[in-house]
């Protein structure tokens, strides 16, 4: 399935696939984190690709000790109606991840929630604020140490 | 860090980003043209708990930053730690307008995981509670767009239709808005006769009480001249921001799931796909209420189509055994112990399922180690992404204008705060 999307991208990008995944009909290629607008504009601009739309952008914490969070990008093309999954790693030690809103601007907010949920900084970004939690939140819940119940304190409250 | 401090930088951060947009503000000149307003987040036209802020010049509205969050729950978090089943009554209160048809997109998606699909009467009664919720929450969705622009009439005649489905939702599943009526591999219970005999009822009468409706707003020049031609959004801009549903096919895309990527008996049925190309509020209105009419269609056909037979996949270690037979019979006992104590246990790996939701693109990616439980659940919430292009549609149109564009995009918090 999918397997001219994946020919020209191998073709045109060699370097930058580290691995193909096929589960349940659906394609997800991993690439490098470098070359992530590099797969990204080609995936767009390909003719047999077409991906016009970006479905979803989300995270991961697979909590590894390397490349702990995994970045996600669900796309579907809207002229061709196929989708496919690409997914890049972002290391403890380097959070940085390029942005691709200059792919699709509407990128934006789900590359915003990312970050307020993981702690990923997306460079290029031109506005990267917390999408949901209070600026002044310390911590990005949906790391796997954070706890479900919470932190304490972790968020000032009006007093009574 | 105490409240005021927190205040504080919660305040200079949102102000950088009004200031990004190339403006400048002033606070302080109480004379001056230009002012910042804030609307929201209880603000009755913004459906819910988003907060606006609008530079206003004038009247004319110069940029505008939406914030999110009044009510996140954090259900991606509540998923880790919860089993399949136990996150279907969540699934309830993303979209609180359709439950049934959250339900029913949540359990495709882990059904897709799991590698099982439900019985053909099953996938019938799943699109019939489906498109009811669509036409609920379409119902809603016009209603309040015309309560907004002051059609305060409409607003309560969609609502006394949506309350006869509420009944039938509570004949159905006994609850009215929180229903968690589907299963993995299946629903909760079957649709009786009674069930059945009450829908057809209901949608004897409802296409002229709806016409009565949409009569009252067609022929209504102050509703059309409100939002004709406001809020326009051209078709290139409108897929790259990621907009789904009736407003992506409010400005001329031919793209519902149902069709481009058929999902449960949508193929076996008749229906045709609205279509307007303006890209204004009125068409995002007017791909809303043809909607409705095709989905009427559409249970008209499940109706008649629906097969009998069982309601639950022929899968016992995956789909949940009838409650009788648990009382009764070992096997199911031991079944229901290790569904309910360790969960359903998918094999490992990752899938994104999306359905055309009354919203738009209702996507669940779903991450699974092989475990009872989700490694990472995320919910593509239609409503977020649609209300990214806000500032898109309202910036260098009148103030007055915000409440029109933001009910013709019909968000729901409760989705887009997850």
């Amino acid at each position: 399935m999918l397997t001219s999307v994946v020919d020209s991208l191998r073709s045109s990008l060699p370097d930058s696939i580290l691995a193909v995944q096929e589960f349940r009909g659906e394609t997800t290629v991993h690439v490098k984190k470098s070359s992530i607008v590099a797969v990204c504009t080609h995936l767009r601009d390909d003719a047999s690709s077409l991906f016009d739309y970006c479905s979803d952008v989300c995270g991961a914490d697979a909590y590894t000790p390397e490349n702990r969070f995994e970045v996600i990008y669900n796309l579907y093309s809207t002229s061709l109606n196929h989708r496919i999954r690409v997914k890049t790693f972002v290391d403890e030690s380097d959070m940085h991840c390029p942005s691709v809103t200059s792919v699709w601007p509407g990128a934006n907010w789900p590359e915003r929630e990312t970050f307020d949920m993981f702690g990923v900084i997306f460079d290029g970004h031109n506005d990267l604020r917390r999408m949901y939690m209070p600026e002044e939140f310390e911590y990005h819940p949906l790391r796997k140490d954070f706890p479900m119940m919470g932190i304490p304190d972790s968020i000032p409250l009006p007093r009574k | 860090m105490n409240v005021e401090q927190a205040m504080e930088i919660r305040q200079q951060k949102i102000l950088a980003a009004l200031e990004n947009k190339n403006t400048s503000v002033y606070f302080n000149d109480a004379l001056d043209n230009q002012m910042v307003l804030n609307m929201g987040p209880q603000h009755p036209a913004t459906h819910g708990v988003l907060r606006l802020l609008i530079k206003l010049d004038g009247e004319t509205v110069a940029a505008c930053v939406p914030e999110l969050g009044y009510l996140h729950r954090g259900y991606e978090k509540l998923a880790e730690n919860c089993s399949y089943h136990e996150f279907i009554p969540h699934t309830d209160r993303l979209d609180y307008l359709s439950p049934l048809m959250n339900n029913t997109a949540y359990v495709l998606a882990v059904e897709k995981l799991v590698g099982i699909e439900a019985p053909k009467r099953a996938q019938y009664i799943r699109v019939i509670i489906s498109e009811m919720a669509r036409i609920s929450s379409h119902l809603l969705g016009i209603g309040a767009l015309a309560m907004d622009v002051g059609a305060l009439t409409v607003f309560t005649w969609s609502f006394r239709e949506r309350e006869k489905m509420y009944d039938i939702f509570e004949l159905l599943t006994g609850a009215r808005f929180t229903t968690s009526f589907t299963r993995v591999g299946g629903l909760a219970h079957d649709m009786t006769p009674d069930v059945i005999a009450a829908v057809k009822e209901f949608f004897d009468q409802f296409p002229e009480k709806f016409n009565e409706c949409i009569t009252m707003l067609n022929t209504n020049r102050i509703f059309v001249e409100r939002l004709d031609g406001v809020g326009v959004i051209s078709r290139e801009k409108a897929i790259a921001m990621g907009m789904s549903g009736p407003n992506l096919r409010a400005v001329g895309l031919e793209c519902d799931l149902r069709r481009t990527q058929p999902y449960l008996v949508y193929p076996e049925l008749d229906f045709n796909i609205p279509v307007l190309t303006d890209g204004d509020s009125l068409s995002r209105y007017y791909v809303r209420l043809n909607e409705v009419k095709e989905s009427v269609k559409i249970i008209r056909q499940c109706l008649e189509k629906m097969p009998q037979g069982p309601v639950h996949a022929n899968e016992p270690k995956k789909v949940l055994p009838r409650k009788e037979q648990v009382y009764t019979r070992m096997e199911e006992l031991i079944h229901d112990f290790m569904l309910i104590n360790f969960g359903v246990n998918p094999p490992v790996g990752e899938v994104y399922n999306a359905v055309e939701a009354s919203k738009g693109e209702l996507g669940f990616y779903i991450q699974s180690r092989g475990e009872g439980h989700p490694w990472r659940l995320k919910i593509r919430s239609p409503s977020f992404m649609n209300l990214q292009s806000t500032p898109l549609l309202v910036e260098g149109g009148m103030i007055s204008d915000i409440v029109a564009v933001l009910g013709s995009l019909d968000p729901v918090m409760g989705e887009a705060d997850k």
